[in-house]
């Protein structure tokens, strides 16, 4: 069985006719050619493929690409094009060492922009608690958590010029 | 993952003839149990009808002293909801303990309570708060609800639509969280209601349990140091490398007094 699905992925409207059984991340990854989102585990417990879908962090390797069909999906490639600067938390990644061999990194980027997206201003706290879900096996986490805080911070000030300036 | 055809249903009863047409079938919510089932190959199901697009299944409202949940409605969206926060701030509490973010954000209560992992959370609120489990054909009290081991009184096809649970006048959960999946090692519910206080334990053993000899103490003298003569066995009690049985039943006591001092120390509701 083969199945059409239909949804905006970056920013563009696309469609596929796919198996049902085709997770997301296997859609982004493998028939978009989107290799940025990683799997990092078999348990859904990794991380390393959070993407937004309509808006909300999940877990790509959790979710059938048909759930998504009519929806719109947001990768790690969509925070910054190849050769314009970085997103800010991308940015406050890199200023903090926030990753060593990057495997974790665009699942602990996805999941800390839905962060910052709901509260400008996180807590270690609020960073512990947002991040439960992503493993890290190399940085011990402290350069990550300074990262989202100073990258949520970062977004708001950009976002309130946007706003100054509209 | 076995292949499968995949059903969006749009309507209650095309989601059953959707199922009833089908040998293996299995309705899928927010994924966050069945996918990683399938995708571990520990199910197969000729055919997936999906619930998340039929209308009228998410959703909060107080109806009385009842709080009423959609089946549909995401454990964040409970978390976060003012309604629960205000009605039953020990569910939005427990609804913020399940998983992680992400798993939050798809799953709903539920795919959780038609699952009834024994470590899972929702049972122990359920059975706790007397909320009764209303489906497509009729109304389950929590009492009856949760069988051994994933088991529960729904029918092949039944489909559960909404969950009441009546308001306590002081409830608090307490759970030790295996540090990898966040499920209960044990999870305790305790709810102060008009008929007496009500102590539901999941995770200890292979399903969701009301401790009578706690709730018998706490009925005379609603306070922690009420349990600390109250022994709980740990015969039936699970044994795996997380912890022993002996252990699981220790927490009981441990969590139970910590449920009770949040009550009594929070007030009333
Ligand atoms: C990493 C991770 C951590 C987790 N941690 C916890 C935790 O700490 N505590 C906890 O309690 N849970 C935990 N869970 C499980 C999570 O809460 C699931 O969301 C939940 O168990 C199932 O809900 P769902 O909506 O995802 O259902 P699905 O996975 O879609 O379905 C589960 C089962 O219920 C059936 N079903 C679903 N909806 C209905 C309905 N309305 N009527 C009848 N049958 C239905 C399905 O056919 C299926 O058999 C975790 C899951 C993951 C992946
Ligand atoms: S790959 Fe999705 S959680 Fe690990
Ligand atoms: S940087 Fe290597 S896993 Fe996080």
């Amino acid at each position: 069985m083969t199945v059409n699905v239909s949804m905006t992925v970056n920013g563009q409207s696309i469609s596929r006719d796919i198996d049902p059984r085709t997770l997301l991340v296997t859609f982004v990854r493998d028939h978009l050619g989107l290799t940025g989102t990683h799997v990092g585990c078999d348990t859904s417990q990794c991380g390393a493929c959070v993407v937004h879908l309509d808006g909300q962090a999940v877990k790509s390797c959790a979710v059938l690409a048909v759930q998504a069909d009519g929806g719109t999906v947001d990768t790690i490639e969509s925070l910054s094009a190849a050769d314009s600067p970085l997103h800010p938390m991308q940015e406050a990644f890199r200023e903090h060492h926030a990753l060593q061999c990057g495997f974790c990194t665009p699942g602990m980027v996805m999941a800390a922009v839905d962060l910052a997206n709901r509260n400008p201003d996180p807590s270690v706290e609020d960073v512990h608690a947002a991040l439960e879900g992503n493993i890290c096996r190399c940085t011990g986490y402290d350069p990550i958590v300074t990262a989202v805080q100073a990258g949520a911070r970062a977004m708001n000030i950009q976002d309130g010029h946007a706003q100054d300036n509209g | 993952m076995f292949p499968f055809d995949y059903h969006r249903a749009t309507t209650l009863e095309d989601a059953r003839e959707a199922h009833a047409a089908a040998e293996e079938p299995a309705y899928l919510a927010g994924g966050q149990t069945l996918i990683p089932t399938l995708k571990m190959r520990l199910a197969q199901h000729d055919r997936i009808v999906d619930l998340r697009r039929i209308p009228g299944l998410t959703g909060i409202r107080r109806d009385g002293d009842t709080l009423v949940i959609g089946a549909m409605t995401t454990h964040q969206a409970i978390a976060d909801s003012p309604e629960v926060i205000a009605a039953l701030p020990a569910l939005a509490a427990m609804a913020a303990s399940i998983g992680d973010q992400q798993v939050r954000a798809m799953g709903t209560i539920g795919g959780a309570l038609a699952n009834n992992d024994p470590a899972a959370d929702y049972p122990a609120a359920a059975l706790a708060l007397d909320a009764a489990i209303i489906t497509d054909m009729r109304s389950h009290k929590a009492a009856d609800f949760f069988g051994a081991f994933f088991d529960t009184t729904l029918d092949p096809g039944e489909i559960i639509r909404e969950v009441r649970f009546p308001l306590a006048e002081a409830a608090a959960y307490a759970k030790i969280r295996n540090p990898a999946s966040r499920y209960a090692v044990v999870g305790v519910f305790v709810a102060r209601t008009a008929a007496g206080p009500r102590v539901a334990v999941t995770g200890a053993a292979g399903q969701v349990f009301r401790h009578e000899a706690m709730e018998q103490a706490l009925a005379a003298s609603f306070s922690p140091t009420s349990l600390d003569g109250v022994a709980t066995s740990p015969d039936g009690m699970n044994e795996d490398q997380h912890a022993s049985a002996d252990y699981r039943a220790h927490l009981c006591g441990v969590l139970a007094g910590r449920a009770v001092t949040a009550i009594v120390g929070a007030g009333s509701r």
